[in-house]
């Protein structure tokens, strides 16, 4: 048996293939879609709107990946946590996998796991628990977009606000969810201030792309909003938390 | 070409890299245990799955339902094997499609949507790879305690800005489920716990009412 380090380059290199592999699978749809796009007559222009607007969006939900990264590292090392946090997984999965593992292997989790067979136990868990997306993705996905088409194609008016109704059904019950505490006294109402100066940044930025005409302000508007509203969390957390 | 040979080739190359994928998941469980001698203890991988298999199983079978139709097949199969879809994906998606102005379940929607969940996952990749190479030099960082509340409501933070872009032009649409949802946290505080599988009810509710309201002729 080797000595077992959770952060041993071997854990590092096995890591590193699998993301390396997810960096594949995203630049193959990236440039078949692209391609698609072309042919669709879609302007090179709009396209390189559409990459700088995920870029920068992207930035600030990327960051607290990591800062799940680093709550798993203090249990498991680097490697797995980086594994399972660059594919499938959300520390919402990932940290009640590992705690619901070590729990039943009677270990604690504010500790540096050192048994190999521990750690296995726990890759196989975070990985097999969760692997129904993925599953059901590859047997059924093409089913059901045929079935959404039939919808679309049957009455395109419908099949629009269909789509629209099920963004409207995520939004919703994200919206719902901020609400939750507010029973619970004044700190409940944090997230909801948060949500608010979020929603008073966006109009604020459709009102200089639209009256003032700062056109680049239309791909930057969700980032804007998003890392305002989460610097004034701060303020307004010291004030009322 | 044609939508539906398009449409062929998508779900091809999909299923052939998520398939790969799959395997590509279980290569870092297999090879660690072959490669430590230390194949874990059925009875404790099974303990540790019940506690999370049932909810994440269904979890991840309702999300395929709900999100598909949103982010297209391309940015399906690419959405499903990167992760992080509530919170960065599919927000992501839907921004893209408002930048490029397209129409949802459009072609044109189908292609931006995987274009931004490409970028979306190639940028968290090399953001990832990036603080793991910085990691003592970011660790005080991101965990003074200054930046919490930052990161602790980076979900509002997204939401509120989504929901300007998306109620303000489908107002209507969104009523019954914004009503529907804020009646059933305010009563059941707990239920944030499962918001994942609160997306699709909410979805079911916006689409009987928009239904009602497509039929009556005010959407």
């Amino acid at each position: 048996m080797q000595s077992f380090d959770p952060n041993s380059s071997f854990l590092f290199l096995m890591a590193g293939i699998v993301v390396f592999f997810v960096i594949c699978q995203s630049v193959f749809f990236l440039r078949k879609a692209w391609l698609r796009a072309r042919e669709l007559g879609i302007d090179k222009n709009i396209l390189m709107r559409v990459v700088k607007s995920s870029t920068a969006f992207t930035v600030a939900p990327a960051i607290a990946i990591i800062l799940g990264v680093i709550t798993l590292s203090n249990f498991l090392g680097l490697p797995l946590p980086w594994l399972r946090m660059s594919v499938v997984g959300s520390l919402t999965y990932e940290l009640p996998a590992a705690t619901s593992t070590a729990q039943a292997l009677g270990i604690p989790i504010s500790q540096r796991i050192f048994d190999p067979a521990a750690f296995t136990a726990i890759a196989w868990v975070m990985t097999l628990g969760i692997l129904s997306g993925i599953l059901a993705c590859t047997l059924f996905l093409k089913n059901i977009q045929g079935r959404i088409q039939k919808i679309q194609q049957k009455d395109k008016r419908w099949g629009e606000i269909f789509t629209t109704s099920i963004f409207m059904g995520m939004i919703s019950a994200f919206l719902g969810m901020i609400f939750a505490d507010i029973t619970k006294g004044i700190e409940g109402w944090i997230p909801v201030f948060v949500m608010i100066i979020s929603a008073l940044l966006m109009i604020v930025c459709g009102i200089f792309v639209k009256v003032f005409k700062i056109k680049w302000m239309e791909d930057y508007a969700l980032p804007i909003s998003m890392l305002g509203a989460m610097a004034m969390a701060i303020p307004i957390t010291n004030l009322l938390g | 070409m044609e939508r539906e040979k398009y449409n062929e080739k998508v779900h091809l190359w999909g299923r052939i890299w998520c398939g790969c994928a799959i395997i590509m998941l279980l290569l870092f469980p297999t090879v660690s245990s072959i490669y430590y001698d230390a194949w874990p203890e059925g009875q404790a991988v099974l303990t540790g799955l019940l506690g999370v298999a049932p909810i994440f199983w269904t979890v991840g079978v309702i999300e395929v339902f709900t999100f598909a139709p949103m982010l297209g097949s391309g940015g399906s199969y690419l959405a499903f094997v990167t992760g992080n879809l509530t919170n960065l994906k599919v927000p992501c998606a839907i921004n893209a499609m408002e930048v490029a102005d397209t129409k949802a379940g459009s072609e044109e929607s189908e292609v931006i949507s995987t274009i931004a969940i490409a970028v979306s996952s190639l940028v968290t990749t090399l953001i990832i790879i990036m603080g793991i190479v910085l990691l003592s030099w970011l660790r005080p960082i991101l965990e003074s305690e200054i930046l919490e509340p930052a990161f602790a409501n980076i979900l509002p933070a997204l939401f509120g800005a989504l929901a300007v872009l998306f109620i303000s032009k489908n107002w209507k649409v969104a009523m019954a489920p914004l009503i529907f949802m804020l009646i059933l946290f305010l009563s059941f505080p707990s239920l944030t716990e499962a918001v994942g599988v609160l997306v699709p009810v909410g979805a079911l509710v916006a689409i009987s009412a928009s239904r009602i309201l497509y039929l009556k002729g005010h959407v």
